[in-house]
């Protein structure tokens, strides 16, 4: 009796997880001009939401997901078979309150989780894009996410809310949309790409590269993938994702399966084999053409670049309201970046919060259980809401 | 009771009698704004378009769980981010003895807000006196409530301090209030009375 009750949760859960999936066919009238002066037409986005519509559209929260991510951000992924990435941040009764708000996830351009990337068919040549494919940035993922919002009939956000690369996002839209854009969440994130973060893309980039399997990008119809140089620039990429405080709480110098070193190359140590398996369980979820292109838009990512350097300009005579916070031990995007966003911020007189967390987990704290970031996020969002009395759906 | 009442009443005395000199409708800065009980109060009885900067993430975890648009940052350093005269008031509430530069930080103030109103603890207060006069060690009180090897108090003064450097800056006072250890204003305003018998003095002061 105790079981059946058990599973009928577990099922009604599922289905509330569940939310609502699409793959939209976009850009057959107007194409979609990219910032390289390249344009895409009929391209698909794909996106899944949760939570119902208010009356008047006005609860509206697009999340916004990182350089890995998806629109899975909720219930099971099917590529991965995993529970989404933020269902701390997302869901009924979270901070994210899918019971209060709409929320949308809408996949990137450049992906291979369902919106068009390099791994899908270019509708010209009906041929696989792989190098085809133009190269992007992140203005060119916010403008096609801007045009399936237009094509859902939903003009304002009530919030948009992401972290890491799907911070630069956030930032991006506040810049681009701002009177779409009510109020901005920016977590673990930055306005430019710095010299250290573009290096060590690069060393991702070529570790793909140099992978004889990824054969210049042609390797999609073929059996051989560039597997190995995908795994490499993952796991050169999850190290800066780590603190050094949490790699030595959670590994230190132990031995892995064994009690002293093998004077050899296998993993001796914890740390060697959770970054290859780290590096191994990434192949089968992403594509390495995917990885170059994304990478790449994040480092083109210069939110001051239009504005002479002065990233205040950007944001000259907004009305959004901003959230941004930073996470003391993360050294990718570290808090000093953060601080620039927010005194930039401030020196046009936005309204803007800022909270500097204590965590040790580095850049993926925000990703992870973490209460502090939790009662931020979920008391900005509330008092935003009754301020602009956000109606229940 | 509703929840504004038990709000207002939860503020202490002495920031209800900063928040009685705020204009309603005016735009505040709370420099070390703390929990942001204060900023909370202003915004919700005088409808001030309010912002803070607090160090502790304590205060601005709470800040901001209010719905406060507060800034995790130090002081000295973040005030210079705001362009001048932005605001009409700037508040520095039981800060200004914990500043590396508490001359520089009056003119930050002064520089960013039309209007200043600055609270501090009276070094000058006759238990101070007594407990450096007759006892000859570093007072510790419900006020001054660290021993000296610890405390973050590291420019104390005197209400006659103050109005010395106030003078020297070319600051105006517009208003100065001597307050009780209780947080209620007391009646003195010579001086000399002040500066022996409160634990605190509250200024408003502007630019000459």
């Amino acid at each position: 009796m105790i079981m059946l009750f058990f599973m009928e949760q577990n099922i009604s859960t599922e289905i509330q997880d569940e939310g609502c999936a699409a793959v939209v066919n976009l850009g057959r009238d107007v194409p979609l001009r990219l910032d390289s002066g390249e344009e895409i037409s009929s391209f698909d986005v794909a996106y899944k939401c949760w939570g119902e519509l208010n009356e008047d559209k006005s609860n509206v929260v697009l999340v916004c997901h990182a350089l890995t991510g998806d629109h899975y951000v909720r219930g099971i992924n099917p590529i991965t078979g995993k529970r989404g990435w933020w269902e701390t941040m997302v869901g009924p009764d979270k901070p994210v309150d899918t019971n209060r708000y709409y929320v949308i996830c809408i996949n990137v351009l450049g992906s291979c989780a369902g919106t068009v990337g390099p791994a899908s068919i270019n509708p010209v040549t009906g041929q696989l894009y792989g190098l085809d494919f133009p190269v992007i940035t992140i203005g060119d993922m916010v403008r096609a996410q801007a045009m399936l919002l237009d094509y859902l009939s939903i003009d304002s956000l009530f919030a948009v809310i992401g972290g890491s690369m799907g911070g630069m996002q956030t930032l991006q839209w506040a810049a681009d949309y701002p009177e779409r854009v009510k109020t901005c969440v920016a977590i673990a994130t930055t306005w430019r790409h710095s010299a250290q973060n573009i290096a060590f893309h690069e060393v991702g980039r070529q570790a793909i590269m140099a992978d004889v399997n990824w054969n210049h990008g042609r390797y999609l119809d073929g059996e051989d993938k560039p597997h190995a140089g995908l795994a490499v620039a993952r796991m050169a990429a999850h190290i800066t994702y780590m603190s050094e405080s949490g790699l030595t709480s959670r590994f230190g110098r132990n031995l892995q399966d064994r009690d002293e070193v093998a004077f050899g190359f296998d993993a001796d140590f914890q740390i060697e084999s959770y970054l290859r398996h780290q590096g191994i369980s990434f192949v089968d979820r992403f594509d390495a053409n995917s990885y170059l292109y994304i990478t790449r838009a994040m480092d083109y990512y210069d939110l001051s670049a239009d504005y002479d350097g002065v990233l205040a300009n950007a944001f000259q005579g907004t009305k959004t309201r901003f959230c941004l916070l930073s996470f003391t031990s993360d050294w990718l995007y570290t808090t000093v970046e953060s601080r620039h966003i927010v005194r930039s911020l401030n020196a046009i007189g936005a309204r803007v919060s800022f909270a500097d967390i204590e965590m040790d987990k580095g850049h993926d704290s925000f990703l992870l259980e973490c209460p502090d970031m939790d009662a931020v996020v979920r008391g900005f969002l509330q008092s935003e809401a009754d301020a602009m009395e956000v109606q229940l759906p | 009771m509703n929840d504004t009442a038990s709000r207002a009443s939860d503020i202490r005395v002495d920031l209800l009698e900063i928040a009685r000199v705020i204009e309603p409708g005016s735009t505040v800065l709370d420099v070390g704004c703390g929990d942001g009980s204060l900023l909370d109060y202003l915004v919700r009885e005088k409808q001030v378009d309010g912002r803070g900067i607090e160090l502790s993430p304590e205060g601005v975890n709470k800040s901001i769980a209010k719905g406060l648009s507060v800034i995790q940052g130090n002081a000295e350093e973040d005030i210079t981010f705001y362009p001048d005269q932005c605001f009409d008031y700037v508040i520095l509430s039981q800060t200004l003895q914990a500043m590396k530069r508490p001359d520089v930080m009056l003119e930050q103030l002064l520089r960013v807000g039309r209007k200043a109103v600055v609270s501090f603890p009276n070094f000058g207060h006759w238990r101070v006196r007594l407990s450096l006069g007759v006892f000859a060690t570093m007072p510790v009180n419900k006020t001054l409530d660290y021993p000296w090897y610890s405390t973050p108090n590291i420019h104390f003064c005197t209400i006659r301090d103050f109005v010395n450097l106030c003078d020297q800056l070319d600051i105006h006072v517009e208003q100065a209030v001597a307050i009780n250890a209780k947080g209620y204003p007391l009646p003195f305003h010579k001086l000399f009375l002040a500066n022996l018998m409160a634990t605190q003095g509250m200024y408003v002061i502007t630019k000459k």
